[in-house]
């Protein structure tokens, strides 16, 4: 009881390490998550199509139908599973989901192609999943197309423009560059935010908060001893993201690892003080992370940009997007790794941090002035 | 005394986590409508032994009988004979104080009318009727431990287990306690107690004494103070306890 | 069996008292559809392009004047540098840079394929095939019909074929119509499930469950006791969000609603026994919580909620078949778009079944009224 006041502190801080520690489950759930979601987003949540599967009504049967079927086939974008034989059994294959597309072909398919020039395809698509169906739709096409052109000596120059192309960035369109980012701000932000917030409020509703605050330590030593562990164990789980991004899925790594580093740190104070803000308005576990589960995971995912472009959203939810905290890292990550800007190109989005930062501390001392007194 | 019915038999009771021995080899029998008294300090295996017995922890091993039923294999009739009241507060704090006894009575098997009158008798014993739709959390501590014990109650059960009931009230509360306590066990109910006050001891017809998992003595205060050569309880157990090697 | 309507009736009383976490149970998922429902769309609707333009003739300017009129694209000035146009692209300003080279009408005149170089800002890799795919065909038309006008000739035309796409059950390609079931798939089973694992794990922590466990009340008679008010919860909570769906997005609802509400029934089964599962094995609230939050991130990303669960891989497919949300997720999505019946929804309903049925048991089976 007579040690100093900053060995007390370590002491206290200590005592919250070991509490996460104990707990094999969650340490192995901390460790896991990053590593469990990068390998999701990088093979499974993917937006390519490949063996959709596709019916065939051929009212034709010729060769050429017959031709054309193989060549989808072999695309491997479709697997024709399903040949129809009339046009009642169109709907329940596609209401059933046993055909996300119906290729229909007209009778005389051939005679029609080579005599007037001109044969009719139909093709159906299940757009209940409005985004598979455009795409399907367009892979057919274009390989209709181009069996098309193979089929009937075409004297007409393929293009009429010569457009060369130039992918800045990521030349091979991969989706790494936004799912990475995105998994990093979703984890850290998830992980400091909802333990913090949590932690803290278990404190409250156990009552234990009362024993600490009449203990010797300072409150603000008192919330800095919780939340020390979680900086630790995100600012660990950043760097393994980033060292799977960059040995797994290739990222690059054009700028400043310092520079990324010390956003990350920004980023990761930013959703501690988001955490306390949080435990300072909840009584109870279940309210903190209701709000943190409901109010971060969601949000998180959808309005920053991770998977939806914020381009694309409606002017208000766009100003909302501004909101999200989330929605700042990735930029700078984004802009840092992959367009390898300085420090010149993201103090806007560092600037925006602290700001919020300073917002979420200030609300959280009010309040908990208010509350001892 | 004159010679009883046997309501609890515990042959050679075990318990262990692990390596620590909590239990280590407990005998003993319980009379029915006496008030049975477990004392010990902290940690000397009085809360592990009330809490294999109400059946909320498996024994190791040992033979144990309470109300009549094996405590391994009739573990429910067990429980549907027994009250329990817990060291630690376990009523809903965002219920009302009807609401808690509706619950409880619910779950013990009473309904409509039945549960109506017991209801409204307990809330009369109590005189807490005018209070009865006050949220738990907005009652004094002594009121609670009253009301727990009540419902511990609900069902007239055979045997009443209460684990240091009195822990953290006033002494005016602790003296009300008892004579709640003296008065199921007038009306025929076992009470089975865990406490490590020692004036308390002398309430109970007859009490073990528990050191480091064993029990050191077991006979009525007055006999234990005989026996020991001793002006109080206190004095017995202070005897006993300072063989413990924890202590 | 009466028992149990005790146990109902105090979690309803406990949930309707407590005014913190009524709004969040009723109110924030409702605020989050409307905002989500919004924010999730692949549609691209607005292409910032930049143009460099070294010809500047009349031809260049009128292949601009197309861009400007599309509605895919945004024009922002630019000076005439290529490298002060990637300036914008770096600072985000826009996302394509369009550069006309010198000589670019002379091509023209003399029938040579004139050049046009696009850069493209790709970090989203499919916002920049779209964008790629918008600006070419832009530029195609354009020069096709300047060929076509300018040799005038009735060259022999060769053999084609027509397609003509139909988009069934939803002929506008509206996203919300996607999107919409699937958030609030994630919503009701989020609110379901958290509240039931909370709950029971609550009760340890504060010590009430002691209380219970001390009665003669049967293990199944308590876990059904805990589930069926937030299943109840969580089946009003689908049906006020289908209600907002209807009518602020306009979803479709071509099946029947009991078809639905019977699969929801007994998925809502299974996600809560799973609950009631996980905090039967666990200590504390944190830990509950941490749980069933690695489980419901994996569930949901991999359930299909943005893309087609066929393309993924083999062992994802696998996978799947595990997975309570991907069923869900497929099956509102059936009944709601297409009007699928119970045939067409067959396998989902036995699988779910049998997974509601064992997790129940489970569920029934690891909670243990002594320690």
């Amino acid at each position: 009881m007579n040690n100093s006041k900053p060995n007390k502190f370590w002491g206290f801080a200590l005592k919250e390490f070991r509490h996460i520690f104990r707990d094999k489950r969650t340490l192995l759930i901390i460790f896991g998550m990053p590593i469990a979601e990068l390998l999701i987003f990088g093979y499974v949540v993917t937006n390519e199509i490949k063996d959709a599967n596709i019916a065939i009504l051929d009212k034709s049967g010729d060769y050429l139908s017959q031709k054309l079927t193989s060549k989808l086939a072999s695309s491997g974008y479709f697997i024709p599973t399903t040949y129809l034989y009339s046009e009642n059994e169109i709907e329940p294959v596609l209401r059933s989901g046993k055909a996300k597309m119906v290729v229909v072909y007209e009778p005389n398919f051939a005679e029609k192609f080579f005599r007037e020039k001109n044969a009719a395809i139909q093709i159906i698509t299940d757009a209940s999943e409005p985004n598979t169906a455009s795409l399907l739709a367009n892979y057919a096409g274009s390989i209709i197309n181009s069996f098309a052109s193979e089929n009937g000596a075409n004297e007409l120059r393929s293009s009429p423009i010569d457009i060369r192309v130039r992918m800045l960035y990521n030349s091979e369109l991969k989706s790494v560059f936004m799912f990475v980012p995105g998994t990093m701000a979703l984890i850290l932000m998830l992980l400091t935010a909802m333990m913090t917030a949590i932690s803290i409020a278990r404190e409250k509703e156990l009552g234990t908060m009362e024993v600490l605050l009449v203990s010797p330590l300072k409150p603000s030593h008192i919330v800095l001893g919780k939340v020390l562990p979680y900086v630790g164990l995100a600012f660990i789980n950043a760097l393994v993201i980033l060292f799977l991004g960059y040995t797994v899925f290739d990222l690059p790594m054009r700028g400043s690892l310092a520079l990324l580093l010390l956003v990350s740190f920004v980023f990761i104070i930013l959703a501690l003080s988001l955490g306390i803000f949080i435990s300072t308005v909840s009584k109870t576990q279940q309210v903190a992370m209701f709000f943190s589960m409901i109010g971060l995971m969601l949000p998180t995912m959808l309005l920053s940009g991770f998977i939806f472009p914020i381009e694309n959203m409606p002017l208000v939810l766009q100003w909302l997007s501004a909101l999200m905290p989330p929605r700042w890292f990735i930029s700078a990550i984004k802009t840092i790794m992959i367009k390898g800007e300085g420090i010149a190109y993201v103090w806007k989005e560092m600037l925006i941090m602290i700001g919020m930062i300073v917002f979420f501390l200030t609300l959280s001392i009010k309040k908990f002035k208010v509350r001892l007194s | 005394m004159e010679k009883k019915e046997i309501i609890i038999e515990v042959e050679n009771l075990v318990k262990k986590f692990g390596q620590f021995v909590a239990n280590d080899n407990l005998t003993f029998k319980v009379f029915k409508g006496e008030i049975f008294g477990f004392l010990g300090a902290n940690g000397a295996g009085k809360t592990t032994a009330i809490r294999i017995l109400s059946g909320l922890l498996e024994p190791t091993s040992g033979k144990i009988s309470v109300a009549g039923y094996n405590a391994y294999s009739q573990r429910d009739l067990i429980k549907a004979n027994i009250g329990y009241m817990s060291q630690k507060f376990s009523l809903y704090d965002d219920l009302t104080v009807r609401e808690n006894i509706r619950f409880f009575g619910g779950i013990y098997g009473l309904y409509g009318k039945i549960l109506k009158a017991r209801i409204d008798e307990l809330l009369s014993d109590l005189k807490m009727t005018e209070f009865k739709d006050d949220l738990i959390s907005s009652l004094p501590l002594g009121w609670k431990q009253r009301l727990s014990f009540s419902i511990a109650m609900i069902h007239k059960p055979v045997i009443i287990f209460l684990d240091e009931p009195t822990g953290g009230v006033d002494p005016i509360t602790r003296r009300s306690f008892w004579e709640m306590i003296h008065s199921v066990a007038n009306q025929g109910t076992t009470v089975f107690v865990t406490t490590h006050y020692m004036d308390e001891a002398e309430y109970c017809d007859r009490v073990t004494i528990m050191v480091d998992g064993r029990i050191e003595a077991l006979d009525s205060p007055a006999n234990l103070k005989k026996t020991f050569n001793a002006n109080s309880m206190d004095e017995v157990f202070v005897m006993l306890a300072r063989k413990a090697k924890s202590a | 069996m009466r028992a149990i309507l005790f146990i109902i009736q105090k979690e309803f009383l406990q949930i309707f008292r407590n005014k913190t976490m009524l709004p969040i149970i009723f109110l924030l998922p409702i605020i989050q559809l409307l905002i989500l429902a919004n924010a999730a769309t692949f549609e691209m609707k607005n292409i910032n392009i930049s143009v460099v333009d070294y010809d500047n003739s009349r031809i260049s300017r009128e292949v601009i004047s197309h861009f400007d009129a599309s509605t895919f694209f945004t024009i922002i000035p630019t000076e005439q540098s290529v490298e002060k146009a990637l300036e914008l692209v770096h600072s985000n300003r826009t996302d394509l840079v369009m550069v006309i080279p010198n000589g670019f009408e002379k091509d023209i005149d003399n029938s040579i394929a004139p050049k046009v170089q696009l850069l493209v800002n790709s970090i989203n890799g499919m916002g920049a095939s779209l964008a790629y795919a918008y600006s070419s065909s832009i530029l195609m038309n354009f020069t096709k019909n300047i060929a076509i006008k300018k040799l005038n000739v009735n060259i022999q035309t060769p053999p084609t074929i027509s397609t003509q796409t139909s988009y069934w059950y939803n002929p506008e390609l509206k996203y919300s119509h996607f999107m919409v079931p699937g958030i609030l798939v994630i919503l009701v089973t989020i609110i379901g499930m958290f509240l039931t694992a909370l709950n029971l794990v609550r009760e340890k922590e504060l010590g009430t469950i002691e209380q219970i466990n001390v009665t003669p009340i049967k293990r199944y008679q308590f876990i059904i006791g805990k589930l069926v008010p937030f299943w109840i919860i969580a089946m009003f909570e689908l049906a006020f969000g289908l209600l907002v769906g209807k009518l602020l997005f306009d979803i479709p609802i071509n099946g029947s609603l009991t078809l639905l509400f019977s699969f929801a029934g007994v998925f809502l089964v299974l996600a809560l026994g799973g609950g009631l599962l996980l905090s039967s094995i666990s200590s504390s609230q944190q830990q509950v919580m941490f749980v069933a939050f690695f489980f419901m991130i994996v569930f949901v990303l991999m359930s299909g909620i943005f893309t087609s669960t066929e393309s993924m891989p083999n062992w994802a497919q696998i996978f799947n078949r595990i997975n309570p949300l991907y069923y869900f997720m497929k099956v509102i999505r059936m009944v709601l778009v297409k009007g699928a019946n119970l045939s067409d929804i067959r396998e989902s309903f036995i699988s779910v079944s049998i997974l509601a049925v064992t997790m129940l048991s489970f569920a029934i089976f690891r909670y243990k009224k002594t320690s």
